[in-house]
């Protein structure tokens, strides 16, 4: 009605955002708003904005004058935003590390296809030290070393699946189902996590291996749960066991070569024999971390295969 | 074995209670885990039982108000809803 040619070219543009804007906040106001129904501004205006409210009742009949009103809403309810996420990013920041871990997501498809090689075949590798550069690690995408969170979150994922798609063809399942199979495998990994946790802490390891990284390791092993259930599926018993035993075996190997250089002093990972009862319950909670494994593979992965 | 988050919570605290019950004299002297042996050398390589006594001790410490304060919520809930 009022937004005519009379008003210049650029006070049409700067109004035309603002209606539009108006429209997204004000979601009681039916009717086609773009033909600036004042009385649709005043109402945007204090749903926007507390202040502005008393002073643009007085201007209801005059939308050049509301622009004011409206810009100096626009304006406090975007700084209201961008405030507010500022202090959702910091506070969040603190209780998960995001930009700690986006270094563990920073993988690429040559890296997954070599790492889930090595999982399953680790036995050809020869050198399993992560590269450094200037103190810190190499991201994965570089050194097929280095531990990352992508292979563990998928397998997770897929294991849930997998189950669901086990108990399936049991015509044992349910949806709910699902979730207790997800949140049980994960309550079993944040104990595995915690478990290695307080033994590093009593065996005063000092090792670089962050909790993160622990998590990693830890969720390497539902790659061979997976493949020992689907052989499972498609081939029966025997060939669930016979997968099994290879991944367990191969994920104990890796465990074991893996942690070798993070957790043993340099002698000992080189192999010669160090006596001392420090590297000698080093070693233990090695073997004993690489052992855990096969043992969680199997725990959680016989009820699907009946 | 339908584990979920909450029984992983329950197990938490009850873990902990028992860490905070634990007492020095009537106890943990008993099996040489005394006052008196305390903190030790600085050396280069506390042990075990060094770890283990500092461990139970920081416990103590550090979730003595937590505890009273996460124990009595989970009381009146528990009370309350079964």
């Amino acid at each position: 009605m009022d937004y005519t040619p009379t008003q210049s070219g650029f006070r049409q543009r700067k109004l035309q955002p603002n209606m539009r804007q108006r429209n997204s906040s004000a979601d009681g106001l039916e009717g086609s708003q773009l033909f600036e129904d004042t009385s649709g501004a005043a109402h945007g205006l204090q749903t926007g904005n507390q202040q502005a409210g008393p002073q643009a009742a007085g201007f209801t009949g005059q939308s050049i004058l509301s622009d004011p009103m409206s810009n100096l809403a626009m304006a406090y309810g975007s700084s209201l935003a961008s405030q507010g996420r500022e202090m959702v990013d910091k506070n969040l920041d603190r209780f998960i590390p995001i930009s700690k871990m986006k270094y563990y997501f920073a993988v690429d498809t040559v890296y997954v296809g070599k790492k889930l090689g090595l999982l399953v075949f680790p036995y050809m590798h020869e050198n399993w030290e992560v590269r450094y550069q200037q103190d810190t690690p190499v991201a994965p995408r570089f050194d097929v070393n280095a531990p990352d969170l992508y292979i563990p979150a998928m397998g997770f994922i897929t294991y849930v699946l997998v189950a669901g798609l086990a108990l399936g063809t049991q015509n044992r399942f349910s949806p709910e189902l699902l979730g207790v199979q997800a949140s049980s495998a994960f309550v079993w990994l944040i104990m595995e996590v915690l478990a290695v946790l307080l033994s590093l802490y009593l065996v005063t390891a000092n090792t670089d291996l962050t909790t993160i990284d622990l998590l990693a390791f830890s969720g390497y092993k539902y790659v061979g749960m997976i493949i020992g259930v689907v052989a499972g599926l498609l081939f029966g018993r025997p060939a669930y066991y016979l997968s099994l035993l290879w991944c367990c075996a191969a994920i104990f190997v890796f465990m074991i070569r893996t942690l070798r250089l993070k957790l043993l002093s340099d002698a000992a990972a080189e192999g010669r024999l160090v006596r001392g009862t420090r590297n000698q319950l080093r070693m233990y909670l090695t073997m004993s971390i690489a052992a855990a494994q096969p043992i969680f593979m199997y725990w959680l992965t016989y009820h699907l295969i009946r | 074995m339908a584990f979920t988050l909450y029984s992983l919570i329950q197990t938490a605290i009850l873990c902990i209670n028992a860490i905070a019950v634990l007492h020095e004299e009537r106890f943990l002297s008993k099996f040489g885990f005394g006052v008196e042996q305390g903190v030790g050398g600085f050396g280069d390589d506390p042990g075990v039982k060094a770890q283990v006594l500092s461990l139970i001790r920081s416990v103590r410490t550090v979730m003595r108000v937590p505890l009273i304060l996460v124990n009595s919520a989970s009381i009146v809930l528990l009370l309350l809803f079964g």
